[in-house]
């Protein structure tokens, strides 16, 4: 525990330039991931225990996609394609036949893909840690604000979060798409008997989180090391995201993914040790105090 | 046949059991049957205890790992620390676990569903977050370290290998009897109507929040009794003990063995040890077999074994009387 160094860091401005651009990337990520986790949840009812398995998928499709393409923004629509078409096949052949069953079948299923999705990966690229390195397209000197340095790819990353996230707004509110989405998540059964194939929106909602969860695999590859296995801890904090941010809601996972971003960046500083210790608390005030979250509706009975 | 004499039937079937264990070290001399029966005592009561929330009263938590974890830390800083006896150290760890289990008990009950899971995993990655950050206290990631002394009571000397086997099987089977005895007690039928439908209890005047709380506090509890008996075994405590993954690997158990049968988390405890032992002896790729016989579970039997086998018994005997 280290109070004082967090107080010398919010008094001084580049400590406070550097940290918040460490918070809204570790955010911008958080949000793709957690946005796809709160659809799923908000449409489909059911949570993908899974999801951060996706994530990992995506950033080692993104490493091979780079090193046979050369090209990042190939390599991340690789990563989202490719992810978002594995989603489509698990949900397909694996979740479709426990959306009846109760939470611990939907929860042993993912846990299964979870086991054998990290094993996959130690197969086909190894156990050992991998990095891509930072793109050739990316590598330019830093930008110092107020003595502060924010790396380039850092803006790359937010640009790319903050487009996915106007996107997934536009469709979602603007578009007779979205419509019938919001439809099928407020009462599939109606949705359904007005001639709509819920189970073709659940298939293409379960895509779309696969799509998301896959290219923030690939932008975070860049600056995260990978392993079988990294799956595990951004699942867990795509969890505090949704709860924190109302699960089911898509402005919520935003608010509570750059909120958990920035107390992860600058917890890091005062408390390494605790950082997580804080975020659950946060978690557990948010469950006791609003269940349904900060933006989110009363939960659904 | 009342419920007495079933009972005493039950503790029969018990006692046979235990015989049967104790003989055991007379007839192999092999550690790894030993081992493996020492660890099966404490999974099995911690599934078990874990089953008292889920399979019993509906309540699926995520959390659960929190007291085997704080019951093991309790009993191994009692040891260590305050220099108390074994068995006074494995009622300080009930009580500290119950005590833990009565104040995050009362708040986590009041939710519902998806919600009570992840609050009640919120409490356990925070108590897991205080054992890593509490360096003074618990030693940090390294865990508590140098050991925990194994004092003599009563004439009984656990630093024998076989007298701490024989201890961890009465200690298993007694835990195992007594939650036995407190589900098939009026608590325990209570607490299934709660689970199958609350609004009815209610009205038929339980308090249903009180009910829920006392499973919640002898989970606990028993996840205590658990704890200390792993402690023992290893000698020492870990964060791991205390994470998420230790909660899932408990529900794995009950989902393998069966919800529904009283044994059933014991028998999926017992197949998931078996299961990574051999497993890891053969081949690297553990998560690979687990995750494809997870699978079978899930999609195929949809159930646990135990309930598979009951269901399967009982519609054999259905064709039988109907031809």
């Amino acid at each position: 525990m280290n109070p004082t160094e967090l107080f010398e860091c919010v008094t001084s401005l580049s400590c406070i330039v550097t940290q918040t651009s460490t918070g809204l990337i570790v955010g911008a990520l958080l949000f793709l991931v957690a946005t796809g986790l709160t659809l799923i949840f908000g449409v489909l009812g059911v949570i993908n225990f899974a999801h951060g398995s996706l994530y990992m998928l995506g950033a080692y499709l993104g490493l091979t996609g780079y090193r046979m393409t050369g090209s990042f923004l190939l390599a991340t629509l690789i990563a989202g394609a490719g992810v978002g078409l594995f989603a489509l096949l698990f949900e397909r052949f694996f979740m479709r036949r426990v959306y009846n069953a109760d939470v611990l079948m939907q929860l042993l299923v993912c846990y299964a893909f979870i086991l054998i999705l990290d094993d996959a990966v130690k197969l086909i690229w190894g156990a050992e840690f991998q990095s891509m390195g930072m793109p050739d397209a990316f590598q330019a000197p830093p930008l110092f604000v107020g003595g502060g340095i924010i790396p380039l790819f850092y803006l790359v990353l937010i640009a790319a979060a903050a487009v996915i996230a106007l996107v997934l707004w536009y469709v979602l509110t603007k578009t007779r798409t979205g419509k019938i989405v919001r439809a099928a998540a407020h009462n599939p059964t109606m949705t359904s008997a007005l001639g709509l194939n819920t189970n073709l929106i659940y298939a293409g909602v379960f895509a779309c989180g696969g799509v998301l969860a896959g290219m923030a695999g690939a932008l975070a590859a860049p600056v995260r090391s990978m392993s079988p296995g990294m799956g595990f801890s951004i699942l867990i904090e795509s969890f505090i995201v949704t709860v924190i941010g109302g699960m089911g809601s898509v402005s919520g996972a935003l608010v509570g993914a750059l909120l958990i971003g920035l107390v992860r960046s600058f917890g890091s500083i005062g408390f390494p040790s605790f950082v997580e210790g804080i975020m659950f608390l946060a978690m557990a005030l948010i469950l006791v105090l609003k269940p349904s979250g900060l933006m989110g509706r009363e939960p659904r009975v | 046949m009342n419920r007495s004499t079933t009972f005493a039937k039950e503790i029969l079937w018990a006692l046979l059991v235990l015989a049967a264990l104790l003989a055991i070290p007379y007839l192999t001399a092999s550690r790894v049957a030993l081992d493996f029966v020492i660890r099966l005592a404490a999974f099995g009561i911690f599934a078990t205890s874990l089953n008292i929330l889920i399979g019993y009263g509906g309540l699926v938590s995520f959390g659960h790992a929190m007291f085997f974890g704080g019951g093991a830390y309790a009993f191994g800083l009692l040891m260590q620390k305050a220099g108390t006896s074994i068995p006074v150290a494995m009622l300080g760890a009930v009580l500290f676990c119950a005590l833990l289990g009565l104040v995050i008990g009362a708040i986590c009950v009041r939710l519902k569903e998806i919600y009570f899971s992840f609050l009640t995993l919120a409490f356990a990655m925070l108590l897991h977050s205080v054992i890593l950050s509490w360096i003074s206290l618990t030693g940090g990631d390294q865990g508590l370290m140098g050991g925990i002394p194994r004092p003599v009571f009563f004439g009984i000397d656990l630093s024998k290998t076989t007298t701490l086997y024989g201890f961890a099987c009465v200690v298993g089977v007694l835990s195992l009897l007594l939650m036995r005895a407190l589900l098939q007690s009026p608590f325990g039928y209570t607490l299934r109507m709660v689970r199958d439908n609350a609004e009815r209890a209610r009205f038929l005047g339980i308090n249903v929040w009180r009910i829920k709380l006392y499973a919640f506090i002898i989970a606990a509890g028993f996840a205590g009794i658990a704890g200390s008996i792993m402690a023992l075994f290893v000698s020492g405590a870990y964060p791991e003990f205390a994470y998420w993954t230790m909660s899932g690997e408990a529900i794995f158990m009950i989902m393998m063995g069966g919800l529904h049968v009283f044994i059933g988390p014991v028998i999926g405890a017992a197949l998931l040890l078996l299961f990574n032992d051999m497993v890891t002896r053969f081949t690297e790729l553990h998560g690979l077999a687990l995750g494809v016989i997870v699978l079978i579970f899930a999609l195929g039997f949809k159930r646990g074994i135990s309930d598979f086998l009951v269901q399967f018994i009982r519609s054999l005997k259905k064709k039988r009387v109907t031809p």
